[in-house]
């Protein structure tokens, strides 16, 4: 009984995008998008740089006003489309259901406010007000994202770029959102940094059932993380499908050049 | 002579008029920041060009106007808009709270409980509660709009992180009807349950910052805290040193070289009418 209902819950897409697009005047920023995302399904997107893929994810998060399309998302009262949403509604929904990893932390976190204050904004803006319980939430967190406990108090301008990235995981995961979008969460990080933080993102993603949505321009990112790939350019989507498939296999010209283009250590 | 070149209360009867509609709408929403044409006064900002203008925007001639600066009727600025308005407007004043019928005041509300009838005018110097947590105006009026006031919190939850409570000591911040987090002024903590329920009206004026708010009479106001870590109304833990009065808030007063201190009700008409009616307190005698 629980199987066929989970089946059916998972027949229904968590978010649908139909025919997005945004151009900034005569440019296009991304022109005709339609995808679906379903309940645990970590998507990636790729492209070189000025191919739209920000733009994309900005519409989607609600961060932009997408010119045309639709953001329907599976909210608790069904699906409902995010664009037309009133933006009360939709602030409540992107931090309870939603989570923004920016590509510098320095975007998603609070550089004046300690360490537990940043993971417990989250949690006071939903409405908890028991301090106990906020910073016991704000320890726990800091634990699943391998920063001291000890470390609490600190600011995050005393972090190192790793640990500020993995502090802004654990302040957008805090709520249990089901959707998190992430761009570029491993930019600017070194490889040895980049790969622990990976790791990490990898578990919590399987361990959360989470769906996520993750705009880089490295192909490794997306090999580790992704179960679906979508390939941008010029603001379109040239090429989609399971991760191994696009990379192993791409069939679109940009893509086999993107994929050639990978430096072998 | 040149007296009769001012209208009464020296605004002209547009500018008052303009501001009494921005007060009539801090009334009717009580909490919310509503943005007004303030006006350059005779007066530097941060001296309560904010308050002055609400003043001179109440006053009618058979006002009796009290004017106070942390609590004290004698210091510099409460004696200079004092002045002020005797000369522009000519209108009675008092140093009683009881007898005033409009107060404007600086960073206290006067200990003597106020009645219907009564206005008391704030001077703000920041009327934004979220400004050093949010620098973007634009911003800060989303929050407003949306009530998305978590950021609040996470100051109270940084004063306790840090010192172990909370140590925001005024302009604490407060929420109303519900509603609107609200800048209470610069008064000590000590006086933010005299906001709730008063009978008197109260209203906000923000000069440099061109902002008025409202709390009409009876309003329900409550100061944010967390449920671990409830709103205390802290004062020194004395008895004034005149007047033996332990409700009132006190301001410490160094009185030798040798750290001799001691502590006197800020708010002066208070102090004074205790004395009056007979209370010493431990140093009351030498002093009178």
């Amino acid at each position: 009984m629980t199987m066929t209902l989970q089946n059916l819950a998972k027949d229904q897409p968590l978010l649908s995008v139909q025919g997005l697009s945004k151009s900034y005047g005569t440019r296009i920023g991304c022109a005709d998008i339609s995808f679906d995302l379903f309940p645990g399904e970590v998507m990636g997107i790729v492209g070189e740089s000025g191919s739209g893929k920000s733009t994309l994810l900005s519409c989607m998060a609600g961060h932009m006003a997408p010119d045309a399309g639709r953001v329907i998302f599976d909210t608790a009262s069904g699906p409902r489309d995010t664009v037309q949403m009133a933006e009360a509604e939709r602030r409540r929904m992107a931090r309870t259901d939603w989570a923004f990893v920016h590509q510098n932390p320095r975007d998603g976190l609070r550089m004046g406010v300690s360490a537990g204050g940043n993971v417990g904004e989250r949690l006071m803006a939903v409405g908890a007000r028991h301090y106990g319980d906020i910073r016991d939430t704000a320890t726990d967190w800091l634990g699943r994202v391998e920063i001291a406990a000890d470390r609490i108090d600190d600011r995050p301008r005393a972090f190192s770029g790793g640990m500020q990235q993995r502090l802004q995981i654990a302040r957008n995961l805090v709520t249990g959102p089901r959707l998190v979008f992430m761009d570029e969460p491993t930019g600017g990080l070194d490889v040895s940094v980049q790969a622990r933080l990976l790791d990490l993102l990898r578990g919590l993603v399987r361990e959360m059932g989470l769906s996520a949505i993750i705009v880089t321009h490295d192909l490794a990112v997306v090999r580790l993380l992704a179960d679906r790939l979508m390939v941008m350019k010029d603001g379109h989507v040239v090429e989609q499908g399971l991760t191994d498939q696009v990379l192993d296999d791409p069939q679109h010209a940009y893509t086999q050049l993107l994929v050639s283009s990978v430096l072998q250590v | 002579m040149t007296d009769q070149a001012y209208n009464f209360a020296y605004l002209d009867e547009q500018t008052k008029r303009m501001i009494r509609r921005a007060i009539l709408k801090g009334v009717a929403v009580p909490g919310y920041q509503v943005p007004f044409a303030s006006r350059e006064m005779p007066m530097p900002y941060g001296w309560g060009t904010g308050g002055v203008q609400v003043t001179a925007a109440c006053l009618v001639p058979e006002d009796r106007l009290k004017v106070i600066d942390q609590g004290a009727d004698d210091t510099t600025n409460a004696v200079s808009i004092r002045k002020f308005f005797q000369r522009v407007a000519g209108v009675a004043v008092t140093e009683a709270t009881q007898e005033a019928t409009l107060i404007q005041t600086r960073h206290r509300i006067p200990d003597t409980s106020l009645s219907a009838g009564q206005i008391l005018v704030y001077q703000v110097p920041i009327p934004e509660p979220l400004r050093f947590l949010e620098p973007r105006e634009s911003e800060t009026r989303k929050m407003h709009e949306l009530e998305d006031y978590g950021l609040m919190h996470v100051k109270l939850y940084e004063d306790i992180a840090r010192h172990g409570q909370i140590a925001t000591s005024y302009a604490y911040p407060v929420k109303v009807e519900d509603r609107y987090v609200m800048d209470p002024s610069p008064i000590p903590k000590f006086d933010n349950p005299k906001l709730s329920n008063s009978p008197a009206l109260q209203l906000f004026g923000a000069g440099r910052e061109q902002r008025i708010y409202a709390l009409p009479p009876f309003t329900h106001v409550v100061s944010l805290d967390f449920d671990d870590h409830p709103f205390v109304p802290s004062k020194a833990d004395h008895a004034c040193d005149l007047c033996d009065a332990s409700d009132s808030y006190l301001d410490e007063v160094i009185i030798d070289d040798q750290g001799g201190r001691m502590f006197v009700c800020s708010d002066t008409d208070y102090c004074g009418g205790r004395r009056a009616a007979g209370h010493v307190g431990r140093l009351g005698e030498e002093a009178i």
